[in-house]
C-alpha cells in the first residue's frame, strides 16, 4: 500500500461515516434491538443427510473483524451463503443488519460486501469496467461510482492495471479486485470468503493489512473465514472455531488458548545429546523429575524438540532447572524457549477435545 | 469458561428489523442492468458475427438460386401477388427445400442456442456468479436479463438479414414491396423471433442444467440436428411412426399412419415454423393439412385458388404460433424454476 493510497483512504470520509454507524447503534438501542451487525441463533443448514452447519450461535459486534475458522467443508462458506441470502437456512435465524437475509435479502445485499471464494471477473472486461457493472447494479449514478471505484481502486492498489482485461490478471490481483468490488457500495459488513486463500505471503500481508485499515479508518465490520489459521491469527479481533458445521469456540485467540490449551504454558527443549534408545530414555526420566514439570512430550522424530509443559507461574523455575539438568546430566542442550500457542494448536486440540467441548455446551 | 458464557442472542429480533438510514440510491430494475450488460456483450462478442453469417448465408444462397424463377415471374408479372415475399418463400426448380424460410428454419435455431448455451454455467465456470448474486438484485433478474438481451441480439441478427435480402430484392431483382406484404414481413418477422426464442429458452434451460458449457452446446447441437434439420428429424418421426401405426395392412392403415405422422411431425418445432412462414409469407397457401385421405385431396383440387387475406392467413397459423409460445414458455419456466433452486455454490 502506497502513502498515497492510504492518505486517499483516510481522507474517504470515516468520520461521517462514524457518525452514521452512531446514529445507527443509537436507534437500534432504542428499539431494543443487539447492536450486533451479524447475529444467528440456531442457524442450520441440512443438505440431505449432511449437516453443513448445525444450529450456530454467532454475534459479531460493529467495526470488529472476525475470523471464521475451520477445515475445508466446515460450513463456513455454507454460513456465509445463509448470511447474504444465497441460500435457505433448513431451521434458526440469521440478522444482518437488523434483517433477516433469507426474507429481505436484496436490502441485506445492499449493505454487505461480499468476497466469493475464488472469485472472478468477467475476462473480457477491464477491471474498471467489471467494477462499473457492479455500481450500476448497486444503483450508484455513473459519476458517483467512478468517483468510488477510482477511489477502492485505490485503496487496494490496483489503479495502474485498473483498465486492462482482468483475464490478464494474476490469482492474487484477483483477489485484491475483488475485495474493491465488494467495497464498491460502501458496504457497512464485509464477508470476505478465503481472502488468503492462494495468494503469495507478501499478497497475504498486504490483504490482512488492507482489512486492518478498513476497520480501522472506517469502522466497517469484516467477517473472514479461512483454513489457514496462523495466517489470520494476528489480524482478528475475535475468532470463532468451526468444525463439521459446529462452532466449538468463540473468542479472542488468548481467552480460546486458555480454554482449550492444556492450562499450562509449553516450554519445547531441544537436545542434541539424546541419540540412542537408551539416551533418549534417560533424557525423558530427567526431564520428567524436573520441579514443576506436569508432563513431557518427547519428539515424534529425533531432532525435533522436546516439549515440557508447567504451569505457567513455575514456567520460569522449569527453564532454570531444565539449564541445570541438561548441563549435569550432559543432554547436550541446544536451544529452549516458551511457546505461544498458535491458533493451529488451538484448532488441532480444540477439535480433539469436542466429545469434551460438547459436554461443556450442554451443561 | 464454557460455550455458554458466549454473549447470547438479545435481540427480539422483530421480523422487520430497522431500515437502515444511509441514504442509498435508488436500485435499478436489476434485470435492465444484466440486460444492458449482456447485449453490449453480445454486440461486441465474434459470436454475433459468426451467427450473422450463418443466418445471412443461409438466407441469401436460396435466394440467389430462386431469383432466376422470381425473374422469370416478373416478367408476366402484373397479376403476380405479393411477387416481393417470393424472395423469401420461393425456391429454385427442383429443389423444394431450398428456399429462405426453410434454411431459416434450420440456422435460425443455432442463433438461439449460441446466444444461450453458456448464459448460466459460463458464469458459474468464470466464478462470477456468486458475485453477481450477492449484488441487491433478485436472482430471476440475471435469468430474465440474458434473455431478453438474448432475444434483443436475435432481433438485430435478424432483421440485418431480412434488410439484406429486401435490399437484393430492390436492388437487382428492381421489385418494390406493397404494404401489405411490407405487413406480413414484419408479421414473419416476429414468428421467427418467438420460433428463436423458443431455442434462446431451450439454450438457457441447458446453461442451468448442465454445468459444463461445451456439453451444454453438444448437447443443443444433437437436439438441433434431429429436431431442425429436415433430412434427420422426419427420418426419425418415420420411424417412430412405423411403430405406432405400421401402415401394411390395408389402405385405411396406410391412411392413419400418414395421420399419425403428420401429428409427429407437427411435434417438431421446425415443422410449426415451416408451415406458419408459408402461409403468412404467400397469400396463395390456404391449408396447412398435406392432403391424407382421397377426400381432403379431392377438396383441395376442387378449391378455387384464391388469395388469403392477412387475417385469414393469420387464423389459419394461430395454433402454430400458440404452440411455439407455449414451448418457448414451458422451457423458460424450466429453465427458471431451476435455476432459482439451485445452489449458488459449484
Amino acid at each position: 500500500m502506497s502513502p498515497t493510497a492510504r492518505r486517499h483512504a483516510s481522507a474517504a470520509g470515516p468520520s461521517s461515516r462514524r457518525a452514521r454507524l452512531k446514529a445507527r447503534a443509537q436507534r437500534v438501542a432504542e428499539t431494543g434491538a443487539s447492536t450486533a451487525p451479524i447475529l444467528t441463533r440456531g442457524l442450520t443448514k441440512r443438505y440431505g443427510e449432511i449437516l453443513a452447519v448445525d444450529s450456530l450461535d454467532l454475534e459479531i459486534q460493529a467495526g470488529e473483524i472476525f475470523g471464521l475458522l475451520g477445515q475445508n467443508g466446515a460450513g463456513k462458506t455454507t454460513t456465509i451463503l445463509m448470511l447474504l441470502g444465497l441460500t435457505e437456512p433448513t431451521s434458526g435465524r440469521a440478522r444482518v443488519v437488523g434483517l433477516d437475509p433469507a426474507r429481505r435479502p436484496l436490502e441485506v445485499k445492499r449493505h454487505v460486501g461480499y468476497l466469493p471464494d475464488s472469485v472472478g471477473f468477467y475476462g473480457s472486461m477491464t477491471g474498471r469496467e467489471n467494477l462499473r457493472y457492479t455500481a450500476r447494479l448497486n444503483g450508484l449514478p455513473r459519476a458517483d461510482a467512478d468517483e468510488r471505484i477510482a477511489e477502492v481502486l485505490e485503496h487496494v492498489n490496483m489503479t495502474a492495471r485498473a483498465d486492462t482485461k482482468t483475464e490478464t490478471y494474476s490469482r492474487g490481483m484477483l483477489q485484491r479486485l475483488g475485495i474493491a468490488d465488494a467495497l464498491v457500495k460502501s458496504p457497512d459488513i464485509l464477508i470476505l470468503d478465503e481472502p488468503t486463500a492462494a495468494i503469495d505471503p507478501i499478497g497475504v500481508v498486504e490483504i490482512l493489512d488492507l482489512l486492518r485499515q478498513l476497520s480501522d479508518e472506517q469502522g466497517i465490520t469484516i467477517l473472514l473465514s479461512s483454513h489457514l489459521l496462523s495466517q489470520v491469527q494476528s489480524t482478528c479481533d475475535r475468532v470463532g472455531i468451526f468444525a463439521a458445521g459446529r462452532l466449538i469456540g468463540v473468542g479472542t485467540v488468548e481467552e480460546l488458548s486458555r480454554r482449550f490449551g492444556e492450562s499450562s504454558t509449553r516450554i519445547e527443549v531441544t537436545l542434541d545429546g539424546a541419540a540412542s534408545e537408551s539416551e533418549l530414555q534417560h533424557a525423558h526420566a530427567t526431564l520428567k523429575d524436573l520441579a514443576g514439570v506436569t508432563r513431557v512430550l518427547p519428539p515424534e522424530r529425533p531432532r525435533d524438540p522436546w516439549t515440557l509443559l508447567a504451569p505457567p507461574e513455575r514456567a520460569s523455575e522449569v527453564r532454570v532447572a531444565t539449564l541445570a539438568a541438561a548441563a549435569r546430566e550432559g543432554l547436550g542442550l541446544t536451544a529452549i524457549r516458551e511457546v505461544e500457542p498458535s491458533l493451529d494448536d488451538i484448532y488441532r486440540r480444540a477439535v480433539q477435545d469436542r466429545g469434551l467441548v460438547g459436554a461443556g455446551r450442554a451443561a | 469458561m464454557t460455550a455458554n458464557a458466549e454473549p447470547i442472542f438479545t435481540a427480539p429480533a422483530s421480523e422487520d428489523g430497522p431500515p437502515a438510514e444511509r441514504e442509498l440510491p435508488r436500485l435499478p430494475s436489476g434485470w435492465r442492468v444484466v440486460a444492458g450488460k449482456e447485449l453490449a456483450d453480445h454486440l461486441a462478442s465474434v459470436r454475433l458475427y459468426v451467427l450473422f453469417l450463418v443466418l445471412g448465408a443461409a438466407a441469401l444462397i436460396p435466394m440467389y438460386f430462386a431469383a432466376e424463377r422470381i425473374r422469370a415471374a416478373a416478367d408476366a408479372a402484373s397479376g403476380t401477388p405479393s411477387l416481393f415475399l417470393y424472395l423469401f418463400w420461393l425456391s429454385p426448380q427442383g429443389f423444394t427445400l431450398l428456399s429462405v424460410y426453410q434454411f431459416v428454419a434450420m440456422a435460425a435455431p443455432l442463433v438461439g442456442l449460441g446466444f444461450a448455451f453458456d448464459a448460466i454455467n459460463g458464469e458459474r465456470h468464470d466464478g462470477t456468479l456468486p458475485r453477481l448474486l450477492s449484488q441487491p438484485i433478485h436472482r430471476d433478474d440475471v435469468i430474465n436479463g440474458k434473455f431478453v438481451a438474448g432475444l434483443a441480439a436475435i432481433s438485430l441478427v435478424l432483421m440485418a438479414v431480412i434488410g439484406v435480402i429486401s435490399a437484393f430484392g430492390f436492388i437487382r431483382l428492381g421489385i418494390i414491396p406493397a404494404p401489405n406484404e411490407i405487413i406480413r414481413l414484419i408479421v414473419w418477422f416476429l414468428f421467427t423471433i418467438v420460433y428463436v426464442a423458443l431455442w434462446l429458452a431451450f439454450g438457457l434451460l441447458l446453461s442451468v442444467v448442465i454445468r459444463r458449457a461445451a456439453t451444454s452446446a453438444l448437447v443443443g447441437f444433437g437436439v438441433w440436428l434431429f429436431v431442425a434439420i429436415p433430412i434427420f428429424g422426419p427420418l426419425v418421426i418415420s420411424i417412430i411412426g412405423g411403430f405406432i401405426a405400421p401402415g401394411t395392412s390395408s389402405d385405411q392403415a396406410a391412411l392413419d399412419a400418414a395421420g399419425t405422422q403428420q401429428f409427429l411431425l407437427r411435434l417438431l418445432p421446425s415443422t410449426l415454423y415451416q408451415e406458419g412462414s408459408i402461409v403468412i409469407l404467400s397469400p396463395q397457401v390456404s391449408t396447412v393439412t398435406t392432403p391424407a385421405t382421397i377426400g381432403q385431396y379431392d377438396q383441395l383440387q376442387q378449391q378455387i385458388p384464391g388469395l388469403a387475406s392477412l387475417d385469414q392467413s393469420l387464423l389459419l397459423v394461430w395454433p402454430h404460433i400458440v404452440t411455439l409460445i407455449a414451448l418457448t414458455a414451458i422451457c423458460f419456466a424450466a429453465a427458471y424454476i431451476r435455476f432459482m433452486r439451485q445452489e449458488v455454490r459449484a
